[in-house]
């Protein structure tokens, strides 16, 4: 397809703990399926023990230091706080966020960055709930505390996208930082509050299907306490934003 | 205007309407006292019925799991030519 000269720059900000081989993997899948674009990746790695660190030092010989940057923290800080790292020493116009245990496939790069040229949109966020979108390694109890929840959330917010919870997203760099310095909350929760921060300040947000893999098989996170906080934090947004 | 004040305002609209066919009486009054449980109860099952709905309609992608396999092996290939440890995990 016949794309017009792209003239931003594409920061990927991608926060890891022990990815040392999903990390590498992203790496090769992003310069694979964008390789015509300007781009950074921003490994903000947080005191991994598996050796992370060392193997980002070795795609930066592959790839060039220009492309690979490597920002790490001590230990685990936080996912929002690690955004915030990563933005510190972003340098394109466009920040990507997306999770480094390839569930976040990088072949959406360009329908994003495609959907954003065409539309001006200010966020476009993927989707795993639309048509043309999809998971894949959910149990039944899975999709149905995660429709459930999302029927929920619609019901009290209101919030203008399909999905609330997801974290695939391309934003412009400037509104990114808007929205992040009024966020406070942690884990998925913060990514609710970012979407519907943004949605209430009016920016324009598109959507783009996204599949969504689930490699951590078993791992059930959703337990009692899971199911506390998140409707804690429906009452919070609900009450301040 | 906050969120939370539109969906007071909401609430508050319809309060209004109910208490004016209290009033007014159009409707007999035994069935005006039941309607906020007639629509606490609907919006329950409004609730149940898209949840039932976006369970059925929930996409998935079997697919994409194999298309992630292949591309796990290429990109290990072409990694490992280029000196990078993908040998453990």
């Amino acid at each position: 397809m016949a794309e017009q000269h792209n003239k931003n720059k594409y920061s990927i900000i991608v926060p890891t703990y022990n990815e040392r081989l999903n990390i590498a993997l992203i790496v090769f899948l992003v310069f694979k399926h964008i390789p015509d674009v300007d781009f950074e990746i921003i490994i903000v790695d947080d005191g991994s023990p598996d050796g992370t660190q060392d193997i980002v030092k070795q795609l930066q010989q592959v790839y060039g230091d220009d492309h690979i940057l490597l920002r790490a923290r001590p230990r685990k800080l936080g996912l929002g706080t690690a955004y915030i790292h990563g933005l510190k020493h972003a340098s394109g116009n466009f920040v990507v966020i997306m999770d480094a245990d390839l569930s976040h496939h990088p072949k959406y790069l360009p329908h994003f960055i495609k959907k954003q040229m065409e539309t001006g949109a200010s966020i476009v966020t993927g989707t795993r709930y639309v048509r043309g979108g999809g998971v894949h390694g959910w149990t039944l109890m899975r999709k149905l505390t995660s429709r459930g929840a999302n029927v929920l959330a619609h019901t009290l917010l209101w919030p203008g996208v399909s999905d609330l919870t997801g974290s695939f997203r391309l934003y412009k760099k400037s509104v990114l930082e808007d929205i992040i310095s009024s966020c406070v909350s942690k884990g998925y929760v913060f990514q609710m509050e970012m979407i519907v921060r943004a949605s209430r300040k009016g920016y324009h947000i598109e959507e783009v299907p996204i599949t969504f893999v689930d490699r951590v098989y078993g791992s059930s996170k959703l337990g009692g306490s899971e199911i506390v906080e998140y409707l804690k934090g429906l009452v919070y947004l609900l009450v301040t934003t | 205007m906050k969120h939370i004040v539109k969906i007071m305002t909401l609430l508050v609209a319809i309060t209004a309407v109910w208490i004016s066919l209290l009033q007014t009486a159009m409707i007999p009054q035994s069935h005006t006292w039941l309607l906020p449980l007639y629509f606490i109860v609907s919006l329950g099952c409004y609730g149940l019925f898209m949840v039932g709905v976006g369970l059925m309609q929930f996409p998935t992608c079997p697919q994409e799991a194999i298309l992630l396999q292949q591309d796990v092996i290429e990109a290990k290939e072409f990694l490992k030519h280029k000196g990078v440890d993908v040998g453990s995990d």
